[in-house]
């Protein structure tokens, strides 16, 4: 009898032991150790001082090794923590928390603001930047900056374009259009004809479509933390709705998808020739080929242009993603974190691979000054030599966003009311009040002024 | 007498010690479940609330807002659109759910072959699959690209439903959850059905019972506890819809905004705009619902009960 009971209580007490020892063990974030040991890569040099990266390129791992192999005083442990919004969701939960955001993080150039103003980023203006600011276009520092603080390193950008059918284009007897009317004219004899769709507009990519409000002259936000918390959103002015009109026309006339990109089904969309144009980025013949077009019956049809204009005597060049590192306010020491943040995919080898593999568009002026870089002729592209023709004339001409401290709530916002232009159940122009109201209301909330 | 006496009180004594000992171990015994309900549940509960009663906003930081999140919570249109689409939801949901769950327990309880046991298994099975790759899985069946159910649309010259748009999104949600979770709620009431004595089925054919006379007035009577269970466990897990929505998001992020459901707000307002508290206050709020859901539905089932008997 008394065995048992001895034996029973004991069996608790060590139950209870392993449920605290459980439970006791959340000391596993990124930021809080000295010596990271859930690397990805391996770190050649384990003595020298350790700057932890989250990135999620895919030659990441060959781009963080050649920065540790020509570093001796600094090493770099990454981490893929996601692409995208699934690693800002973890960097915002790590901000919250206050613990576990890396040393130096990778952001897309249009949510830099959205966690600059949660002191999550540090200003890089004193820490390297004066060294590296001839590197690369005034353009391309005004989408990393916040008011007069530089927030980020770029890596690459991207200036927009419109990928083709050559086949499709030769098929109905049309030439790229230069003007926006002139696209939906095309885009209205190529399905009269039974042809296929002229690009898309896909509610989950508002990014996409707020660089074609810019491109009409829109300046949806104007915002410089030096005036203490004051924004202006003008999300319903006449050049907006223009915009937003136009593609609500296009979709009403049957002339464009709805569908999401980036997903199986649009993919599958367009390697079935569904799409007869896609209005995209200098990178998405990354995106496009590691998704399996332009392999198989689809090989050697496409090519790309300059993108429709409004005014064609003044053409806007816009931008579509690209990506940046920043050091978190977490980094335990910033300047080396800076270091890191200016040195890795800054190396030639690097960035060779990066653009020679169609990863990225490099923004740094080394790359896009090289003779190596213009004329090459691009496989996807069946040896055009796009960058020339296309790319590099758009990113020399960008003149650079001013991206919103809320931009986490504006394209969550958007997406609705594109969905809302897809159904039909709103026109564009009611779309842009729709949007205007929702995205003021969120700011006045968040204890914004509002001009 | 007077050893007796002290016989009594050592004997009391000893009881007590034996008492304060077994409650000892009593609540060693508890102690596990103790400890991990109190730090996994009460705890982050007593947490969740606490946060809910502070403000979070970007310029301003935390403050003490007393109610007003829930305030504001029961007058934010996301939150309420959200509400009333899960109890919409629910009302076209859980009737569906039952009247297949009965129908194929019903006929699998009358037909006793190898093919029974297993249909059995083959209409449970789609529990079994992990939620995530189920709706994934519907997600490209509903492709209208490469998906069989355009291909059959398409052999008779029609264009398919898009069941991933906004209009449709509702019956595609529909029966990604009937296909998942009719199987388990099947083999709940067969279980019940398996436990009714045969002798009465007996008696009521020596009485002149028909089959269907059977079904109505004995099975479907004797299945009544079992219904409320599902009900209940169907209602309380419709309100609180999140996994399907948010793993077919990825594919219809038009037709699935991030306040679709109070859950996916929820997590939308705690990991995309950094606000855990207005977050806490919609997880609380949306108890509330589910709290009074289910109380009505009690109360009603308790006197329809009544009726009934």
């Amino acid at each position: 009898m008394k065995t048992k009971q001895v034996l029973a209580a004991s069996l608790a007490l060590l139950l209870t032991g392993a449920i605290a020892a459980c439970s006791g063990d959340d000391s596993g974030g990124g930021g809080g150790q000295d010596k990271p040991t859930n690397c990805t890569n391996t770190i050649p040099k384990p003595d020298a001082p350790v700057v932890t990266l989250w990135a999620w390129y895919p030659n990441t791992q060959l781009v963080v090794d050649n920065f540790n192999k020509a570093h001796d005083d600094v090493q770099v442990c990454w981490t893929n923590a996601g692409a995208g919004g699934d690693e800002y969701d973890k960097f915002q939960t790590a901000i919250t928390a206050g613990k576990g955001a890396p040393d130096v993080v990778m952001l897309e150039a249009d949510r830099i603001a959205t966690f600059q103003i949660q002191k999550a980023l540090v200003d890089l203006t004193d820490k390297g930047y004066q060294d590296v600011k001839a590197n690369f276009s005034e353009g391309a520092w005004k989408d990393l900056s916040v008011g007069s603080g530089v927030y980020g390193a770029p890596i690459d950008g991207g200036p927009m374009g419109m990928i083709y059918r050559k086949d499709v284009f030769d098929k109905y007897k049309i030439t790229p259009p230069t003007t926006w009317a002139e696209y939906e004219t095309a885009a209205q004899k190529v399905k009269d004809a039974g042809g296929p769709l002229f690009g898309d507009f896909p509610a989950n990519q508002p990014a996409y479509v707020t660089a074609l409000l810019y491109q009409n002259g829109a300046q949806p936000f104007t915002y410089d933390p030096a005036n203490k918390g004051e924004i202006s959103i003008k999300l319903n002015d006449d050049a907006s709705k223009k915009v937003l009109d136009y593609w609500a026309g296009l979709v009403k006339k049957g002339l464009v998808g709805k569908q999401d990109q980036f997903t199986p089904e649009y993919i599958a969309g367009v390697i079935g020739g569904k799409y007869g144009t896609y209005l995209s980025a200098a990178w998405a013949p990354g995106y496009l080929q590691g998704a399996g077009v332009g392999k198989g019956a689809d090989a050697k049809v496409w090519a790309t242009a300059p993108l429709p204009q409004w005014d064609p005597a003044n053409p806007v060049s816009v931008n579509w993603g690209g990506s940046a590192f920043s050091v978190t306010s977490q980094a335990k020491d910033p300047a080396l974190a800076a270091k890191v943040a200016f040195g890795v995919y800054a190396d030639d080898a690097s960035l060779k691979d990066g653009w020679e593999n169609q990863i990225i568009f490099p923004l740094n002026l080394k790359v896009l000054k090289d003779p190596a870089f213009i004329d090459a002729k691009v496989g996807f592209f069946d040896g055009q030599q796009a960058n020339k023709e296309v790319y590099v004339p758009a990113a020399n001409a960008y003149k650079g966003m001013t991206y919103t401290p809320i931009g986490q709530y504006f394209y969550t916002a958007f997406t609705k009311q594109i969905a809302a232009i897809n159904d039909g159940s709103k026109t564009g122009s009611e779309a842009a009040d729709a949007l205007q109201e929702d995205v003021v209301k969120y700011a006045t909330e968040q204890g914004l002024t509002v001009k | 007498m007077t050893a007796s006496t002290t016989g009594a009180v050592q004997t009391r004594k000893r009881r007590r010690r034996t008492n304060a000992r077994q409650n000892l171990i009593g609540w060693l015994f508890v102690g596990p479940f103790g400890i991990v309900f109190l730090a996994l549940l009460v705890l982050p509960i007593c947490y969740a609330l606490y946060l809910s009663l502070y403000q979070k906003t970007l310029m301003a930081g935390t403050t003490f807002a007393g109610f007003d999140n829930y305030l504001k919570a029961f007058d934010d249109p996301s939150f309420l659109k959200g509400v009333w689409f899960v109890i919409r939801f629910s009302l076209v949901l859980i009737p569906i759910q039952m009247i297949i769950s009965l129908a194929i327990a019903l006929i699998l309880d009358e037909v006793t072959s190898r093919f029974a046991r297993f249909s059995r298994l083959m209409i449970f099975l789609p529990y079994a699959i992990p939620t995530v790759i189920g709706a994934l899985m519907w997600g490209f069946l509903y492709s209208r690209n490469f998906g069989p159910i355009a291909d059959v649309f398409g052999a008779f010259g029609a264009a398919g439903p898009d069941l991933l748009s906004t209009n449709m999104i509702f019956y595609g949600l529909l029966n990604v959850v009937t296909w998942q979770w009719a199987g388990y709620y099947m083999i709940i009431l067969y279980a019940a059905l398996q436990g009714i004595d045969p002798t009465l089925y007996e008696a009521a054919r020596i009485d002149g019972a028909s089959r269907w006379q059977i079904i109505f007035r004995i099975k479907i009577r004797l299945l009544t506890p079992a219904l409320v269970l599902i009900l209940v466990f169907a209602l309380i897990g419709t309100l609180q819809f999140f996994n399907e929505p948010k793993i077919i998001q990825q594919l219809a992020a038009g037709a699935i905004p991030d306040d679709f459901t109070p859950n996916m707000y929820a997590y939308q307002q705690a990991f995309t705009l950094a606000n855990s508290n207005y977050s806490s206050t919609i997880s609380f709020a949306l108890g509330a619902v589910v709290f009074i859901c289910v109380y009505v539905f009690m109360l009603a089932t308790r006197k329809r009960g009544n009726f009934m008997s």
